[in-house]
């Protein structure tokens, strides 16, 4: 990071404030326990720990995105747009050579009028402050897979297991692989349901897991037993769907000839169409805006639905210059009963630097 | 100087002995039972240095001592991009020990990853918090259940007595070293029908970041050759 990066990041912080912004602050240090619930145990490989004697385990803000949630939510008015500038920490195990401290400028709407226009202004905001940049925008929308995992018709319990997984991709396809029998059950579990009474041996009991709890999930693994495999054509739907990849109104088209056979994604297509005219009106050129049904598949849970990334293609050893996406749930979620539809993103202006070699 | 960490004391350090003596390199502690201190009898300019196994993989990325003999299981949790840091050289045929996850013997549901999961996610919407863990080999574990595509769990550090975490409610599972398993079944645990998270045995590693000048050089070679790694 450098004095230009800072300079930068100033000047991308009054632009989103002369978009109606108000600059907002967070802690450096974030509660532990809220990030490792909406994360799991792989934050840490990911965040920097530390312990406070009163407060606990605490976190080295991994991003901004959560803290300013919160803050909405406890006491924010609405509509809101925010804007802020300051450092994330993320540990680098895996690639020690990238940084592990870096600014991000970010740009949130909180919102409820229009979630469509709400989608465009962020990211034709992004376009214009990065016009001058050689960029490749991608767009994605985790709206349109949910609605594609809902609409196979699977049992509730098959349907939470590929939703819980919707974002670890070979994880996702493991399960599609076992509900569509494509992979066998595991002898162990074809032993499991031959026994007459598998709880029987199910002794000493130890620990917190109760024998209910392990007696339920045995009729569980009975009930999907006894439920018909998904078809070979339920899989070449969800398939076709993450396969699409084409500017926003082809890929919008090859959608809806999916949804002939599975109607389910009509309303997310829906929501695509309205957002694709929303960019339109705000000037995109929606024609060249490319549409990856699989994009933000791996990145932060929380986003689910609109997605976008703007990526330095000559410079691969760069990550994504900017980010962004829907995170309704993620204010339910933090929300403690209340939500509000939100949309936002980042500029990380050190990889903008980097990109004109000042950095 | 070449420098050789072994282990200071127990089974592992007298394997280790063995193993270099039949390579006729002798090694051996001198001065009294207490004092930490070796000698090495068979190739000139070797120096040994009694160390605990677990500080064997930190020295050596130091660059510190030249080589070290300790287990792969720590080399791995200790070091990230450990094979930047170390080349392993041999392994010596002993100190065989598995890191494996093992469950309640009760939990006649769970025997893969993917029930762990399953158990997992069921367990965090009854009781309100995520399944845990025990375990002291918390990088190690952590790749193991993300590649198996297990979530909704959370680790708690245990330095020892691990498989007792369970009957003693501050943990639903563990994840630990085992070579027969006696005191897995002793304490009422399996462990899962799936490969092991690491299989680890006493190794002979080399420093890729220790200084050598010529004579170091020639040193390391004339051991190599010896020992016939």
């Amino acid at each position: 990071m450098s004095l230009v990066s800072v300079a930068k990041a100033a000047q991308l912080r009054a632009a989103f404030e002369s978009a109606g912004a108000i600059p907002v602050e967070t802690g450096v240090l974030q509660p532990a326990e809220t990030l490792l619930d909406l994360y799991g145990e792989d934050i840490r490989a990911r965040a920097y720990v530390t312990h406070d004697p009163v407060q606990g385990e605490m976190m080295l803000r991994p991003d901004f995105t959560v803290p300013v949630v919160q803050m909405h939510m406890s006491d924010g008015a609405e509509p809101a747009r925010y804007t802020y500038s300051g450092k994330v920490f993320r540990r680098q195990e895996r690639h020690p050579e990238r940084p592990v401290e870096y600014l991000q400028v970010g740009f949130e709407i909180f919102d409820r009028a229009d979630p469509a226009a709400a989608d465009a202004e962020v990211f034709a905001l992004f376009a214009d402050l990065l016009k001058g940049y050689a960029l490749r925008a991608v767009t994605g929308d985790i709206g349109v897979l949910t609605a594609a995992v809902a609409g196979l018709g699977a049992s509730e319990r098959r349907h939470a297991a590929l939703m819980r997984h919707l974002w670890r991709p070979r994880r996702f396809r493991q399960l599609l692989d076992r509900f569509s029998g494509k992979t066998p059950m595991p002898p162990t579990r074809r032993a499991l349901l031959a026994e007459a009474d598998p709880m029987a041996r199910a002794t000493p009991m130890i620990g917190l897991r109760s024998e209910a709890e392990i007696a339920a999930r045995i009729e569980a693994l009975r009930a999907d037993a006894a439920e018909p495999p998904l078809s070979a054509e339920q899989v070449a739907l969800i398939d076709a769907v993450l396969a699409v990849k084409a500017p926003g109104p082809f890929a919008l088209e090859r959608l809806r000839d999916i949804a002939v056979d599975l109607p389910a994604l009509t309303p997310a297509l829906t929501r695509m169409a309205r957002r694709l005219e929303a960019l339109s009106a705000r000037g995109v050129d929606v024609g060249r805006l490319g549409f990856e049904a699989s994009f933000g598949r791996t990145s932060m849970e929380y986003y689910d639905g609109f997605v976008f990334g703007m990526i330095a293609e000559a410079r691969p050893d760069l990550p994504p210059v900017a980010t962004g996406g829907r995170y309704d749930a993620l204010t339910r979620r933090l929300g403690q009963g209340r939500e509000i539809p939100a949309v936002g993103g980042v500029i990380r202006p050190d990889a903008l630097m980097q990109m004109e070699g000042a950095a | 100087m070449i420098k050789l960490g072994v282990p200071s004391k127990g089974r592992l350090m007298e394997k280790t002995f063995d193993w270099f003596g039949t390579r006729g390199v002798s090694l051996s502690r001198t001065g009294s039972e207490r004092e930490y201190a070796g000698a090495v009898d068979g190739v000139e300019n070797v120096a040994l240095v009694l160390l605990s196994a677990g500080e064997i993989p930190r020295e050596l990325a130091a660059g510190r001592i030249h080589l070290g003999v300790t287990g792969t299981d720590l080399i791995r949790e200790k070091l990230v991009q450990w094979d930047q840091k170390v080349e392993q050289m041999a392994e010596l045929g002993f100190g065989h020990a598995d890191l494996i996850v093992a469950v309640p013997a009760c939990w006649v549901d769970v025997d893969t990853l993917d029930d762990l999961d399953a158990a997992a996610a069921a367990f965090r919407a009854r009781h309100g918090h995520r399944l845990r863990i025990a375990t002291k080999y918390h990088r190690l574990v952590r790749d193991y259940l993300r590649d198996g595509g297990v979530s909704d769990y959370q680790l708690v550090d245990s330095q020892g007595a691990t498989e007792g975490t369970v009957a003693n409610l501050t943990a639903e599972a563990i994840a630990d070293i085992t070579s027969t398993g006696e005191t897995l079944r002793a304490n009422h645990l399996k462990v899962l029908a799936e490969e092991p998270v690491l299989r680890s045995q006493a190794t002979l590693f080399r420093s890729r970041c220790a200084p050598l000048d010529e004579a170091d050089r020639a040193t390391l070679r004339l051991l190599r050759d010896r020992i016939g790694v």
